[in-house]
């Protein structure tokens, strides 16, 4: 056991964790953030995703003890003052989604593509998402969301 | 092992007939207004307790509850995983109770809250629930009606309910629901009636609402079964068997460390929990145990062990579902000048629902209360009382909003496995598959063999129809074409792997049977595979989904080089399909889904834009089973057990969809979250004949390509 310092949406987290934890866990059992979800444990269907310094991260086969001081952030943490981000209006507002049990992972990977590039096309949508399952099949209707988010925040170009 | 071919088809009655107690209800729900809906037990549902002389068994299907708050509360057994039956049911509700949709909650599938219910599957919650809701929701608006007009002592035509509130529009007065039930303790029955609301009254309903709890899933706020916690929990884990039908024969706990874990050894069942994940799992681990195997036929073999290996019959195998005999297919055929006989095959396929199984289970003064992600929260109490030796009052199931199930979540191993755990641990535990326990340990579509034998005159007209089935079961068995000469089949079988219920059934192996002979018909005898189905259909409502389908997809249109076209039309479960698929051919052999096309006909459509939603999701799904979905097997042991090895369907996968909705008012509305599956593997499978004259009869159409054409000789 050691105890880890974590910086998770903008506040300090202080766990005690063996460094084989993985991210996922510590975040679902040490922290009780449970939006980010376990599907498989091996980095194929992006339900775990999370931030780290920004980047897309599947917090499933991320090592908790890797990430020490470094800032992560969960679907827990997008909304803002009871505002919720533009890009989960938009999967709401799009029915993007059957049981949801996808969602979380989607929106953290669309949050970091809609940085990286804030007027993406329908393909790229779909390539940047192209790691994440979503069983009921509402691919379509993910990149129609992601694409109505660039659109209403200021990236967009219509 | 455990067939269960069709389990709604052979689903038991309720273990005992709800007799409420009127008093009951105001008190647990304290005061307001409680309409009941009281039905007569259907014949199939009721299985052996009808009979009894006089009137037939009424039970209470639901109820629905007005609080002094305006709060109305309605309480059905069925559960939301996806299919947004959370949001249609609000909408039957508010419709007719003149409720702003915001003022109603769902209170679903918990078995000490809401009535029984035999459970979500069989696309059911449209065409019964929401009537029976209907219904619960009317009456509550004449009593509230009766209250107002009682408490203003004028005419109650004088008066409307609008928008949560009693309107007295010539004394320009109003009140809210809740205070008209303010102080009142008023339970009514309603009988359930069979006849629906016609769609041509819906205000609310037929239009798009946005999915219910919506909100709580994009945030990350709602708890699934997997994110739940409760004071004190720990976490269990199983010890898997190497193999299927491998039983222990010793075990060795040594390296267990016993005051920091617990461990149940019961039978062939060995599982341990203890405070943390990891500790479970680093547990599980140290165990050292034996098992006995026996040789399993593997996945190379298993068309034709299926074949010969028929289960002996017995009360509710499914075996006459669907049957028909009618003329002489035999003679038929032999007088026929076209003459086919071919085979079709589908593999088992797995639903890998996002969210693995998962259960907590609690008990408390001898209650076991459990949470878990099941389709059946009734069935499952059922398993846990017959687990635990428990009379069912004394367990309460709770069905937390699940991560999909797709049929695949009818039964209760997690939360079996859970409870016995917890009761030695003497803590709540909570139990989640994980991704490969999912794979290999939970149950699997049926693989089947399915042969066609077919006359035919010349211009494609059937003359004869012999159809036999065997283990994927009965649904969707029968042909919606007339042929005068039929026999049609199920021929149940021993299945080596555990299956059970898949969205759509059995429907998309017989489509897929069906359809595709019928476009090999159509090449016999030189027509058009369009022309030859109208040639053989009477029934309007298919002929409609056809034409609707072709004319959007454009059937008649030259073919880009390189590209074919398919189609399949069909009808399960009350509603009506027809699917187009254009197939890419790469010159390596890949094939590319370019477009897929489907009219879809259900009756009045109740929420346009998720039955979109739920079509687009099914021809999703489907794509996958038609394409490259199969579990593989081998020595009784799942090799296809993690998404790095069984494919499903991405994003770079999706061709382009459409939906074509016929909206028929005039109709009452059927269960849709299934059959809009049923098309897409045999209108892909003859838009890759059409493209290259290569004829696929096995689903998987094309795991690793198309094989290489014959070379002409």
């Amino acid at each position: 056991m050691a105890r880890l310092e974590l910086q998770v949406n903008g506040v300090s987290r202080s766990v005690d964790v063996d460094g084989e934890r993985s991210l996922l866990s510590v975040l679902r059992d040490d922290l009780d953030l449970t939006g980010s979800k376990y599907g498989c444990g091996e980095g194929q269907c992006g339900a775990c995703t999370v931030l780290v310094d920004g980047r897309p991260t599947r917090s499933c086969v991320t090592k908790a003890a890797s990430v020490g001081g470094r800032s992560i952030a969960t679907i827990e943490g997008l909304e803002q003052g009871g505002r919720l981000h533009p890009i989960q209006t938009a999967f709401a507002e799009a029915d993007a989604m059957q049981c949801g049990y996808c969602t979380p992972g989607m929106i953290m990977e669309a949050v970091a593509l809609l940085r990286r590039k804030p007027d993406p096309g329908p393909p790229d949508i779909a390539h940047a998402l192209e790691g994440h399952i979503c069983r009921c099949g509402t691919y379509d209707r993910i990149v129609r969301a992601v694409r109505r988010a660039a659109v209403t925040t200021k990236g967009g170009a219509g | 092992m455990v067939l269960e071919p069709e389990r709604y088809e052979l689903a038991a009655g309720p273990a005992y007939r709800f007799e409420v107690d009127r008093r009951e209800f105001v008190k647990l729900l304290g005061g307001g207004l409680v309409v009941l809906v009281a039905r007569a037990a259907p014949a199939q549902e009721s299985g052996t307790r009808g009979g009894a002389a006089g009137s037939p068994p009424r039970e209470i299907g639901a109820w629905l509850h007005v609080a002094a708050d305006g709060t109305v509360t309605v309480y059905t057994g069925k559960v939301e995983f996806g299919q947004d039956i959370r949001t249609s049911l609000t909408q039957a509700v508010a419709d007719e109770l003149r409720a702003p949709l915001g003022t109603i909650r769902l209170v679903m599938g918990d078995t000490d809250l809401t009535p029984f219910d035999q459970g979500t599957f069989g696309s059911r919650t449209t065409p019964f629930m929401a009537a029976q809701l209907r219904q619960a929701a009317a009456e509550a608006r004449e009593a509230l009606l009766d209250l107002a007009a009682a408490r203003w002592s004028v005419d109650r035509a004088a008066l409307d309910a609008r928008e949560g509130e009693i309107v007295h529009a010539a004394g320009g007065r109003a009140l809210g629901f809740g205070q008209l039930t303010q102080g009142q303790a008023l339970v009514r029955t309603v009988a359930a009636d069979p006849s629906p609301t016609p769609a041509a009254r819906w205000t609310v309903a037929g239009r798009s609402i946005p999915k219910v709890g919506a909100r709580e899933i994009v945030t990350g706020r709602h708890r699934y079964t997997s994110d739940l916690t409760r004071p004190g929990l720990w976490h269990g884990k199983v010890l898997r068997p190497p193999a299927i039908g491998a039983t222990l024969s010793a075990l060795d706990t040594g390296g267990v460390d016993a005051k920091r874990v617990s461990v149940v050894h019961d039978g062939d069942f060995v599982g341990v929990s203890a405070p943390t994940e990891a500790e479970a799992a680093l547990a599980v681990g140290a165990l050292k145990a034996q098992w006995k195997t026996s040789p399993q036929p593997s996945d190379a073999q298993i068309f034709e062990y299926l074949r010969n290996a028929p289960l002996e019959a017995r009360e509710g195998d499914g075996r006459g579902a669907g049957a028909a005999a009618s003329g002489s297919a035999e003679r038929a055929r032999a007088a026929a000048p076209i003459r086919l006989e071919q085979s079709y095959t589908v593999a088992y396929i797995a639903h890998a629902p996002l969210e693995p199984r998962a259960a907590l289970a609690e008990w408390q003064d001898g209650r076991l209360t459990v949470w878990t992600g099941t389709q059946r929260p009734f069935g499952v109490r059922a398993e846990l009382a017959e687990a635990f030796r428990l009379p069912e009052e004394k367990v309460r199931v709770i069905v937390p909003d699940t991560g999909a199930g797709y049929g695949g979540k009818h039964t209760g191993e997690a939360a079996i496995e859970a409870a016995r755990l917890a009761r030695a641990a003497g803590h709540p535990v909570k139990l989640v598959w994980t991704r490969e326990e999912e794979f290999a340990w939970a149950y699997f579509r049926p693989a089947g063999v399915i042969d066609v034998k077919s006359g035919a005159r010349a211009d494609g007209t059937l003359t004869s129809w012999e159809f036999h089935n065997y283990n994927s079961g009965a649904a969707g068995i029968r042909t919606p074409y007339d042929v005068p000469n039929q026999t049609v089949q199920f021929h149940p079988a021993r299945s080596p792997l555990r299956q059970g219920s898949y969205r759509a059934l059995a429907a998309t192996a017989n489509h897929f049977a069906r359809e595709t002979h019928m476009d090999e018909i159509a090449r016999a005898a030189g027509v058009d595979p369009l022309e030859t189905r109208r040639r053989n259909l009477k029934d309007v409502r298919v002929r409609a989904v056809l034409d609707a389908a072709a004319e959007r997809f454009g059937w008649t249109r030259a073919r880009t080089p390189g590209h074919g076209h398919g189609l399949a039309a069909g009808t399960e479960k009350g509603s009506y399909l027809a699917t187009c698929a254009e197939v890419q051919v790469e010159p390596g052999g890949a094939v590319r889904v370019r477009r897929l096309v489907t009219a879809f006909e259900c009756g009045a459509v109740v929420n346009p834009e998720h039955l979109r939603n739920q079509i687009e999701g099914a021809m999703v799904q489907g794509l996958g089973g038609a394409l490259f979905e199969a579990v593989r097997f081998a020595d009784g042991l799942v090799t296809t057990d993690r998404f790095s090895r069984y494919r499903v369907p991405r994003f770079s996968d999706v061709p382009e969809l459409d939906v074509v909705l016929v909206d028929r008012k005039d109709l009452p509305s059927a269960g849709a979250g299934e059959t809009p599956l049923v098309c897409v593997a045999p209108a892909i499978g003859n838009a890759i004949f059409d493209a290259t004259g290569i004829r696929l009869r096995a689903l998987p159409l094309v795991p690793s390509g198309l094989p290489r054409p014959e070379p002409a000789l």
